[in-house]
This record gives structure tokens, sequence and C-alpha cells, in this order.
């Protein structure tokens, strides 16, 4: 019997782990590649003995038993080097001869992901599959009444307003006494969530804002992207591409000194500025790059110095009260822009949602309210924070606006909706089902990270090792070793896919519901769902 | 599709000259049921331009009610036109007791209030009168305005005409909307008939806008007297005319620049781009999404037609100095105004509203290309 290893608390079996390994020894050449290629170590050169009967080829020799050793795969146990199920390891295997299989049913090394008191951080989403989105059906189909239109060949109207919108009233005597009115963008309603420059590795930037201006530039497409909290690169915001870009402030400024020093420099203005309170996959929890990822390139952008973890305070220093937090920022980054960029909140969805909008549609600046929701993705966050903090979208999204619609400003104040949109692949249903419930656009991150870069991570636990800097794909990484995987031109064109693919099912959306000169923005209507409560709270019809 | 059919004409025709051209144009439409508006009246009420009348249905205790009610408002009876059919109604109609048309004296303090105050007052009753009525189901208001005379009814257009004796010369007017259907697309209501009317301003619409839902809303939300009722969804088409010309003061011409505003490719090249990319973006939550074609007639008798791009058939709009006639098939134009220049016959397409003015001379073409009057 092999002598006994020491056996502690925290000693698992492969049972035990969510990602168990499934190696072939007959197929494995033992070229190694997997092993190299693991982002956590999880698999090792193992050595095995092997049992071996020797049968006698005559009566007079005996048979016997002989053991050798043969080379393998082993999965190490030990929980903080777990499998995440990437399945890099299947993917560069020339014969095929591993992979992952999950395990959903082993929760075990659960008990065990808070060694030397530190509980689980990671990347990702909230790790469920649930979404009401995805219930939600569209039912007002024209047929007779009025003629289905045709998606291919109308003309749609695939434009929001990102910007405060006056009343007619006080836009009509601006207008005639050319007064100030507030700066209003006309963009595409899908906007690229705010994902730093750090949390995300340079090729991926650069495939993005490729992307994107490709987007603006040849297919007309005003498509935005929001930078998230860790600046822009020096060169960005000095060009003509930074109008494509939402600049983000959150609670930590990185990247701050260097964009109000580039002001001055600036040949067009940014999109818009995001002042970030709130997070929807972490609420009430600040910004969190982990040490691995502020090499020199990030620690120059963000104006730190090199390799300290990189934790926002949970809220704006500066902020003492909602009027005061609401009113100071956002006046002060109007000032910094001249008052010719729009400056709007971004929080995460949550039961006081309604007390900042109305804070916000008593002040006339305030360009829009971007909430996000439970299933919102983030590069790293503590687990806690990520499965069980935070509200439903749909619900709050409904409120806020129904509220505005009480008071006669839904036209006056977008509501920016985000949070697990299209996190099981339904993008252009989830946002289309968003702003019929009264979302002026979506904002999204984690879905262009699958579908433009090939991002691994799922809700079923799947890699979310984002916060280490080891991602498998180079997205989430500043590791020049990893990221040169991602080729930025290709990230580009899949970006360009998504959404050309987004707006073809956003027509095939829109066309049967007889829309196309404008956005259904609280087209509610149209909506219904299976499932009498969800349809009573979010007033819309009940249908089975 | 409902048919529709608008006359602006400077001396005072019989609406049964409206009803004859629904009923040519019948094949494409059922007959289930009328909605007519008179407005600029000959006959007596010719006499009293300025006294409000009061149109409606009413039940004997609904004529009871009424009375004390306006007694209590300080508006006293003047002249009345009452139709209380003898005869059995036609088929599909149900005997709803006496049609009514009042004129009245207005109130002592009439003279020191404003217009404004004047037109609150007015629709502020008729909607009290129509909520009262709406509980006791004993009366049913469509409207209580200077010079204009409403009925809505359900059946066959020329039946209720004979059944009502609509060809009478109290009746004649110069401007007169009509409409043959009953409402489809919610639940059947004689207020979800067209045409609709507040204060002055009266429209009805055939096809459907798919944005109701959001445009009720906002209308709704707007706190404006009077922006109510939406059982069907061409009321918000009045509301808005109503809003863009009485609320905001913007003239005919920008209409349709709210309804169904210039594309991004469109606004390029405008002249006015500033100023209607803003109205745009003021008044997005106004936008339509048709097919739509609307007939209207502002309070100073000006009628017009618009349609949005996807209208797959246009309504058409002819006739010659001192008469006009807007329709949504040609045929009906021929049948009221035979003796025309066809020729000079206008089918807006998606950029155009006609309007024809007060003085009833000619069609004018409004292009939301073109430049449009100064805003003040
Ligand atoms: S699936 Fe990924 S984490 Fe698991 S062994 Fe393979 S490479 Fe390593
Ligand atoms: S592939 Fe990269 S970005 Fe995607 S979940 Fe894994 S580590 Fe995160």
């Amino acid at each position: 019997m092999q002598s006994a290893r020491p056996i502690t608390p925290s000693t698992l079996s492969v049972t035990d782990l969510p990602w168990q390994i499934d190696w072939d020894k007959d197929a494995c050449t033992l070229c190694g590649r997997c092993t190299t290629v693991c982002p956590v170590n999880a698999i090792e050169l193992g050595v095995f003995r092997k049992r071996q009967l020797a049968t006698a080829p005559s009566l007079v020799e005996k048979t016997e038993t002989k053991f050798s050793v043969f080379y393998g795969i082993r999965q190490r146990t030990d929980p903080a080097y777990r499998c995440v199920g990437c399945g890099m390891c299947n993917m560069v295997c020339p014969n095929n001869a591993i992979k992952p299989v999950s395990k959903p049913e082993a929760i075990t090394h659960r008990f065990h992901m808070n060694r030397g008191g530190q509980p689980r951080t990671r990347g990702g989403r909230r790790n469920t599959n649930e979404s009401l989105l995805d219930q939600l059906k569209f039912i007002r189909i024209s047929m007779l009444t009025d003629p289905a239109l045709d998606a291919g060949r109308h003309e749609f109207e695939l434009r929001t307003l990102l910007g405060r919108v006056q009343s007619p009233e006080q836009g009509l005597t601006a207008i005639t006494e050319n007064g100030w009115a507030p700066p209003v963008r006309e963009i595409y309603p899908l906007v690229i969530g705010s994902m730093s420059f750090g949390a995300l590795s340079p090729n991926m930037w650069e495939g993005l804002i490729m992307g994107v201006t490709y987007l603006n530039e040849e297919l007309n497409m005003p498509v935005r992207f929001c930078t998230g909290e860790g600046g822009c690169p020096p060169r960005l915001l000095r060009s003509r591409f930074i109008k494509y870009v939402i600049l983000q402030i959150a609670s930590g400024y990185f990247g701050w000194d260097e964009i109000i020093r580039s002001i001055p420099e600036m040949v067009e203005d940014p999109c818009a500025v995001e002042i970030k309170y709130g997070q929807g996959a972490k609420p009430g929890d600040g910004g969190l790059l982990m040490w691995y990822k502020v090499n020199k390139l990030i620690a120059a952008i963000r104006g730190v110095p090199e390799g300290v973890s990189l934790p926002s305070p949970p809220t704006h220093q500066t902020k003492y009260s909602i009027e005061e937090a609401v009113a100071k920022m956002i006046q002060s980054m109007y000032m910094a822009w001249g008052f010719r960029v729009p400056v709007y909140p971004k929080i995460s969805a949550s039961s006081t949602s309604m007390a900042v909008l109305n804070n916000l549609t008593r002040n006339p600046y305030a360009a829009a309210l971007a909430i996000d929701g439970e299933d919102g993705g983030t590069g790293a966050a503590y687990n806690v924070s990520m499965d069980h903090m935070g509200h439903p979208i749909a619900s709050n999204l409904r409120d806020c606006y129904l509220n505005l619609v009480k008071t006669g400003s839904q036209n006056e104040l977008p509501l920016i909706a985000g949070g697990g949109i299209g996190k099981n692949g339904n993008l252009a249903a989830n946002a289309a089902a968003l702003i019929m419930l009264g979302a002026s656009m979506v904002q999204s991150g984690k879905y262009m990270m699958q579908a433009a870069a090939g991002c691994l991570g799922t809700e079923g636990d799947r890699c979310n090792i984002c916060n280490i800097g080891m991602c498998p794909k180079g997205i989430t990484s500043q590791d020049p070793r990893l990221y040169r995987r991602l080729d930025p031109e290709k990230v580009a064109e899949r970006l360009v896919d998504v959404y050309l693919g987004f707006d073809m099912e956003m027509r095939k959306t829109l066309a049967p519901l007889g829309r196309s000169t404008t956005l259904p923005i609280g087209m509610s209507d149209a909506l219904g769902i299976a499932d009498k409560d969800a349809a009573e709270r979010l007033q819309i019809k009940y249908v089975v | 599709m409902c048919r529709l059919f608008a006359l602006a004409s400077r001396e005072p025709v019989s609406p049964i000259v409206a009803l004859n051209a629904l009923n040519v144009m019948k094949e494409g439409h059922d007959g289930s049921g009328v909605g007519l508006f008179l407005h600029d009246l000959g006959g007596p009420f010719a006499d009293m331009k300025d006294a409000p009348i009061l149109s409606g249905i009413f039940t004997d205790e609904g004529l009871k009610r009424l009375d004390e009610f306006m007694h209590q408002l300080g508006f006293s009876p003047k002249y009345s036109l009452a139709l209380t059919p003898q005869t059995a109604p036609p088929l599909g109609t149900p005997s709803r007791g006496t049609y009514l048309a009042r004129a009245y004296d207005t109130p002592k303090n009439w003279a020191t209030m404003t217009q404004e105050e004047r037109e609150l007052l007015l629709l502020s009753s008729r909607l009290e009168l129509r909520y009262s009525g709406e509980e006791h189901q004993d009366m049913r208001v469509f409207s209580f305005w200077p010079d204009t005379i409403m009925l809505k009814e359900v059946g066959d257009p020329m039946a209720i005409a004979e059944y009502l004796g609509l060809d009478r010369p109290e009746l004649a007017a110069g401007r007169i909307l009509a409409q043959g259907r009953q409402n489809t697309n919610y639940a059947i209501n004689l207020y979800a008939c067209h045409p609709f009317f507040i204060q002055g301003v009266c429209t009805m619409t055939n096809g459907e806008n798919t944005a109701f839902v959001p445009i009720r809303e906002y209308l709704e939300s707007r706190n404006i007297t009077g922006y109510m009722g939406y059982q069907s969804d061409s009321e918000v088409f009045a509301h808005i005319a109503h809003y863009v010309t009485k609320k905001l003061g913007l003239g005919i011409e920008y209409y349709k620049h709210v309804i169904t505003p210039l594309s991004e490719q469109e606004l390029e090249s405008h002249r006015d781009r500033e100023r209607l990319l803003r109205i745009k973006q003021l008044c997005r939550k106004l936008i339509i999404d048709g097919p739509n074609c609307v007939i209207g007639c502002l309070q100073d008798k000006t009628m017009f037609m618009v349609q949005d791009r996807k209208k797959l058939r246009p309504g058409i709009v002819g006739g010659k100095p001192g008469i006009f006639a807007f329709a949504s098939e040609v045929c009906g134009v021929n049948a009221a105004v035979p003796d025309r220049d066809q020729s000079q016959d206008f089918q807006p397409m998606y950029l155009d509203t006609a309007i024809v003015r007060p003085d009833c001379q000619e069609i004018t073409i409004c292009n939301q290309l073109d430049l449009l009057p100064r805003l003040h």
C-alpha cells in the first residue's frame, strides 16, 4: 500500500472538485502542451505505477506479477490549484486526449476556498444561468391590422439619445432665445460596457477601439465604448477617435491626471463622461485591479507604483450627500469640457435607485442614469459580492422608467440598462426587451469579451480567473506571453460581426412589431411573460 | 382600414355630401359606425358663432342632469337642435335617446376671462359631463365648443343619416370630417370612434400607430387637461396636433416634423437642420410609427392631411377654389367635387403636408425639406 500522505482538513480528492480532468492514456503522446498551457497549473506530469501479469508460455515457468511505471497527466487536488474548466488543455492537445468534465454536484472544495482567511475572488458574473430577460416574449405582432415590415429592406432608425433632453417647452424657449441646451449625442443603443485599461490587455483594448472605429467610420454605426476606471492611453486621448469613447471616472480616479492634462490638447470632445458610483457585479464595493496585473504600462497610465493591488474605495471621497455628489461631480465634469460633454452617473441596481433617479431629474445637467443589474460582469471581485449582492435589472429599470413617466420626464433623462444582457447568448432579444421596458440603451461588456475575443468564462463557473492576470485567451492579462495570443485585428473583425449580427436581430425583432421610425423605448404592450407575478411586477401582459 | 372623408368649403354643405362620399368608398370598409365633425356651421347656428355648442347623446335622465349641471356653471341654453328619432334604430344601432346640439349663452364672468381660461372652462365642463355620464350611463358628450357639432354612433352611416335625419339645414357646415367605421384595434366604445376633438383641434386617422403606448404615456404625463381617453390608438394624433399648435405654439408646418421627423441623412443638408434636429429630440416621444394617414382641422379652420412613409396607399386632396375634399380614396373626392380639375389633385407623399387655409382658395403643399417659418 502506498504510504499515506498527510491528510489535513483541506486534503481533497479529484471527486471533490468542480472540474475533473478526463485524460486518455492511450491517446496521449506525452507532448506536455496541456501542462504548459494550463493557466492555474491544475495538471502536472504524473508518474503512475502499473501492474502487469506476465503469463508463462509453458507449464514449467510460473505466471508472475510485474510492476513498472508509466507517465501521464495528474490533476492536482489542492483547492488553490483546482482546475477551472477553461479547456485550454483540450484546445492545445493534438490528440484530443484530455478534457475537463463539469461536476456541479462536487461542492466540497467550496468549503476550502478561504485559505489564510482570504475568501475567494474571481472574475466573471453571478454563477447562475437563470435569466428573466430570456423569459420575456414579444407578443404584439403586426399582421393584418398593419403590415409587418421587411427587416431586410425597410429603413430602421436604430439610434438613441445620450444626454439630457429638455422638455419641449424648455427646449423651444432655448431655441428661440438662443439659450444653452445640454449636449445630446445620437448613438447606437448598444454601448460597450466599461472595461478598464488594466483589467483588459492592451491587445484587447486595441482590438475593441479598432472595431468601434470601423463601425463608426465605415459602417456609419455610432457605437460607443466606455473606458471603465483606469484612464485612457495618452495617444487615444489626443486623437480624433476619442469622440467614440465614454470616459469613466470612479472613486479611485485612476488615470484622471493624464486625462485632465490632455484636455488642452484634445482635438475632439469625448462622447460622454460616466461617473461610476456602483457596479452590478459588486454593488457597494469599489473597483479592484489586483497586483498581478499592475505592470509598468498600467502603472504609468494610472499614475501609481508598479505591482501593488489597486482597490478603489467603495465611495467617492468628495461625497457627503447625494445632492452634493450629483451636483458637484456632474457640474465639475461638465465644466472640464466647457459644458459640451454629457455627464451621467452609473449605479448598481438597488432598491435605492429611485432616490438617485429623483435627484437626477431635479438636476438640469444630469445626462442619463446608467443602472447595472446583479448579473453584470467584472474583472475582479469577491465571490460573495458577485453571487449574492445586487438587484435584478428588469424590475429596477422598469420602476425607474415608470417613475419618469409619472413625472413626465421619460424623454428627458435616458436610462441605460446593463447587467447580464446576452448572458445566455441572446443579446438582441435581451436588449430589445430592456428597451421596451424603458431603457434608452443597453451596455454590455462581458458579451463583447465572449463574442469578440473568445472569452471562455461562463456562469457555470468556468474559467473566471480574470483577476489573476492568467487569462488563457490573453483578454484580461497584462503578460505579453499571454496577450500576444490575442490578435487585435481579429478582435476588431469579430466586434464588427457582433454588431452587424445584433443589428439584424434587432430588425428581425422590431419589424414584426411594426416599429421602425424610433427605438421602441417603453413599448411595454409588446411584452409578455408566462409568469404572473413577474408580469404584474413589470406591468406587462401575462401570457400562457 | 377606415375610410376618411373631409371637406373644406366656403359655403356650408350638408353632411350628407360627406356621408355619400364615404358610401362611395364603402368597398373596403365595413360601415360599422359613423363619426362626424361639423364646424363653421350654416343655418341658425351661423348667427351665434361665439356661442359654445354642446353635442352629445342623452337619455331623458341625462337631459335633466345636463340642465342642472349647465345651470350651475352659468351657461344658459340659447338654441337647441334635438334629434329624437321616433322610428326603430337601424340594425346594429342601439336606441339611445336624444342626439343633442345645444348652443349656450356664456356665463356672466365670461367677459373678464382670458381666452385661455375660457377654453379651459369649456374643456373641463365637457370632461366633467363625460365622466359623470360614464358613471350614470346617461350622457355621452363629444364636444363643447363654439361653432362645432359632433356626432358618433355605431351602425351603417347611411342608415344612421336616415334614422337621425342628418339632411337638415341646421347641420350644413363649411368644415366636415367624416369617418365610417367603429374602432377595431381596442375594445369597441363610442368614445373610441374618430374624429377626435380637443379645444378646436380635430383629427381622424386611418392605419395603426404601433408606438401608441409610449405616446399615450407621454401625453398623459404632460399634465394637460383633456389628454385622456385613448380608447383608440388614433386619439393621440389629435392631442399631438393640439400640443404642437396650441401648447408649443408651432405652425401646422411643424406637425409632421414632430410625428414623422426627417432622418439623419435628410436633415444633413436641410437649411433648418439645427432647429429640426433639436425639435426631433425634444419631441422624440411623439414620433409615431405608422402606417397612418391623418386628416385634421385646426381652430382657425385650416385643414390638412399628412401621412407617414409606411402608408402604402396615401390619401388624396382635390377640389376647386371654394371647395376642397380630402379623402382616403379618390372616388370619395370624385363623389363630392366631380367638376374639379383632376390634374390638380394631390396625394401627399411621406414628406408632404397638404394644407387648405381658411380662405379655401388652394391646396398648399409643405414639404419637410422646405425652409420653415421662423419661430417666435
Ligand atoms: S481545463 Fe484549463 S484549468 Fe483545467 S486542466 Fe485544462 S487547462 Fe488547466
Ligand atoms: S478567458 Fe480570460 S477573460 Fe474569459 S473568463 Fe477566462 S480569464 Fe476571464
